[in-house]
């Protein structure tokens, strides 16, 4: 009997042991799999979407465009707006001169001090919205593609590590509703693919119009995480790893989304 | 003690708390969006609930299956016995990374409303047919 203890006790010893361990072992979601969250969404809200008059993201993409052209130095003084055709859909991006991993919100934002001479907006301001959603919107129907080598790799990385991270009370990682239990019913609402492509977008559930960065830290709080700041580094690589898993799917903003 | 009994003894366990265990009080935690909410993910045929899961388990006639020591595991934490489960811990509250400062020490249900969960499942019966 002695001589099983040992064996005993190994096979006991999980249960002891914390199981915060990452998933990044695992594999991401195969390219042939992924779907658009407008696969998930009622026929409705679909049609909603690809109104464009009935499209409430439409206001803020309107707002941007007025916003895109005024002020002392406008954008569309360096920017005509059909060159920015496509930009949208290769962010974020290792930014050189800024030295750091730039989102939509954040080129913007850099734009406005750099060249500009205005001071940076609030990551969730209505006006940096509008911006963010005009921009967006010059790309519609684009492939998503962005780079995830050089200087970008550290931040594909560590915005890989925290999707398949276990975090908060209920000790979820996004992988394991966003990968392996898509199509899933939770109660009335199927599970996305947790796809960023129609991002920035209006959310039913918000009554309003928000960022992605708004959305995870709705997920962040779901699972009973303390939510990182939206334009955070974290955050922000975790949309670089969700615009790679994303990959070749089209840019839709602005969605409308549960 | 023989090696199958402890085998058993890690794949279950006993109560958490002693209380009067409701099975009417473990349905409503069930059903609960604020207690348990169960239904988010599981399905129990029969069930007085719209629109349940089906993230988890069917748990009709989970009684049938299980023991309640073993349905009790699963709900405290299932990743004792597989490691890469979804299912949420409702019974644990060290070990867990990022937990909101509102959930710091906290369980998500506390001993006795586990009882009455446990005590609720151990009625279900494999449905005839």
């Amino acid at each position: 009997m002695t001589r099983w203890l040992p064996t005993l006790l190994l096979t006991l010893a999980p249960a002891a042991v914390a199981d915060t361990r990452s998933f990044v072992d695992r594999p991401d979601l195969p390219a042939e799999a992924v779907q658009s969250g407008s696969a998930f969404l009622t026929a409705e809200t679909r049609a909603l979407q690809a109104d464009d008059f009935a499209n409430p993201g439409y206001l803020w993409v309107e707002r941007g465009r007025e916003l895109f052209g005024s002020g002392e130095k406008a954008c569309s003084s360096c920017h005509q707006a059909d060159t920015l055709a496509g930009a949208a859909a290769h962010y974020p991006q290792y930014d050189a001169a800024a030295g750091a991993l730039l989102n939509l919100e954040a080129r913007i934002n850099r734009c406005r001090q750099s060249h500009q001479a205005l001071p940076p907006l609030a990551y969730e301001a209505e006006e940096l919205l509008a911006l963010t959603a005009y921009v967006a919107t010059l790309s519609q129907g684009q492939a998503i593609t962005v780079a995830i080598g050089g200087a970008a790799a550290p931040y594909f990385q560590q915005g890989r590590a925290y999707y398949f991270q276990r975090r908060g009370q209920l000790n979820l990682a996004c992988n394991q509703c966003h990968d392996d239990h898509w199509g899933k019913q939770l109660r009335g609402d199927t599970i996305s693919q947790g796809q960023p492509n129609a991002w920035p977008a209006y959310r039913l559930e918000w009554q309003t119009f928000g960022s992605l960065h708004r959305r995870i830290r709705d997920c962040d709080a779901g699972v009973r995480a303390e939510p990182q700041a939206s334009g955070s580094e974290i955050y922000t690589s975790l949309e670089l790893y969700l615009a790679w898993r994303a990959r070749g799917l089209s840019l839709e903003s602005p969605g409308i989304r549960r | 003690m023989l090696l199958s009994q402890l085998a058993q003894a890690s794949d279950s366990l006993p109560p958490l708390a002693q209380v009067d265990a409701s099975p009417a009080q473990g349905e409503r935690i069930f059903v609960a969006r604020e207690a348990g909410h169960c239904v988010l993910c599981h399905q129990v045929q029969g069930l007085d609930a719209p629109f349940q899961g089906n993230l988890g388990p069917d748990l009709s006639g989970v009684g049938s299956r299980l023991s309640a020591g073993q349905i009790r595991l699963r709900i405290v934490d299932a990743a004792r016995l597989n490691p890469d489960t979804i299912m949420p811990p409702y019974y644990r509250s060290e070990g867990l990374t990022q937990v909101a400062a509102a959930y710091h020490g906290r369980t998500v249900l506390s001993a006795e409303q586990i009882e009455h969960l446990v005590a609720w499942l151990a009625t279900l019966e494999q449905p005839d047919g």
